[in-house]
């Protein structure tokens, strides 16, 4: 079971919370002009990294605010969480990168 | 059930109609109740005033409403505002519970007007959730079996609202004095299932502590 703070809330139980896919997909500027092919990259192709992942979760049992997770895909430890507004936020590499 | 049948009282008007969500399992819950040291009990609180408020908390509007009731709208997860007749919830950043003593149609009128049309939103939601009062000295290690929160008095004392779940349904749990007294505040319709979940997970006490 996951532990995720939610940045209003705080710890909660990961069974309080609901999934969100992968953060900062950003919608097309001009989705119209978009080749087919590139619609199908924008809707469906996700990034599938082993290390830190920024993920949208959505507090569904409490505060229902969508925010944003940083987990560790290989250790699944929850490595930080910030709100919709805020950039994601720069981990120190202790190991380099994974 | 015949004697339950409802007959039109001319003078009481559609609120004598009213059959809370509980209602049929109100014997249940009272031949439930355990006394004594281990002692737990659990009854429904019917018909209360719920109002859900949505306004962003730094506008004047916030401020408005807040002098309304009497209470400053709480600004944390976890708090709760009191004045009176209300008790202000806090269920989001933007987002407020009212529960009152007073009547719906009076207190949503007079948020209403508080919030004086600006960006927000104040709607009766009375009929959407139904209130369990759970009490005793053992009340807390009945929650503790299903609820993933810190129940600790240190940690969750008197005053404290959190959104969470109690087994499998969501619930607004308050606590609501060192009794320890919790109110639970399911939606209507899973306030069925979490009655007998809790008359179930209260059974254990009328018997002596297993060491």
């Amino acid at each position: 079971m996951l532990l995720i703070s939610c940045p209003w809330c705080g710890p909660r139980d990961e069974t309080e919370y609901h999934y969100g896919g992968q953060a900062h997909v950003p919608y097309p500027e001009n989705p119209a002009d978009l080749t087919d092919e590139q619609w199908a990259e924008y809707v469906f192709y996700r990034d599938n990294p082993k290390g830190p992942f920024a993920e949208r979760w959505m507090h569904s049992i409490g505060c229902r605010r969508w925010f944003n997770v940083l987990r560790d895909t290989a250790t699944h430890e929850v490595l930080t969480s910030y709100r919709l507004d805020e950039p994601r936020p720069e981990l120190p590499q202790a190991g380099g990168i994974r | 059930m015949a004697e339950r049948e409802p007959t039109i009282d001319a003078g009481a008007g559609p609120a004598a109609l009213r059959t809370s969500p509980l209602a049929h399992l109100e014997e249940r819950m009272r031949a439930a109740a355990v006394t004594g040291a281990r002692g737990v009990a659990l009854t429904e609180r019917p018909f209360t005033t719920m109002v859900n408020l949505r306004v962003d908390i730094a506008s004047e509007a916030a401020d408005r409403i807040g002098k309304a009731l009497g209470a400053p709208l709480p600004g944390q997860c976890g708090t709760t505002t009191a004045s009176g007749p209300h008790t202000v919830v806090w269920l989001g950043p933007d987002e407020w519970l009212v529960l009152s003593q007073a009547d719906a149609t009076a207190v949503t009128a007079e948020l209403r007007e508080a919030l004086q049309g600006a960006p927000g939103s104040v709607v009766d939601v009375s009929a959407n959730r139904t209130t369990l009062e759970l009490g005793g000295p053992s009340a807390r290690q009945v929650l503790e079996k299903g609820c993933p929160l810190d129940l600790h008095p240190r940690a969750f004392g008197p005053g404290r609202a959190v959104s969470t779940t109690v087994g499998p349904v969501p619930v607004l749990l308050w606590k609501v004095d060192d009794a320890p007294t919790y109110r639970l505040l399911p939606r209507s319709s899973f306030s069925g299932y979490l009655a007998r979940w809790l008359i179930d997970a209260m059974s254990e006490y009328r018997g002596p502590e297993v060491p």
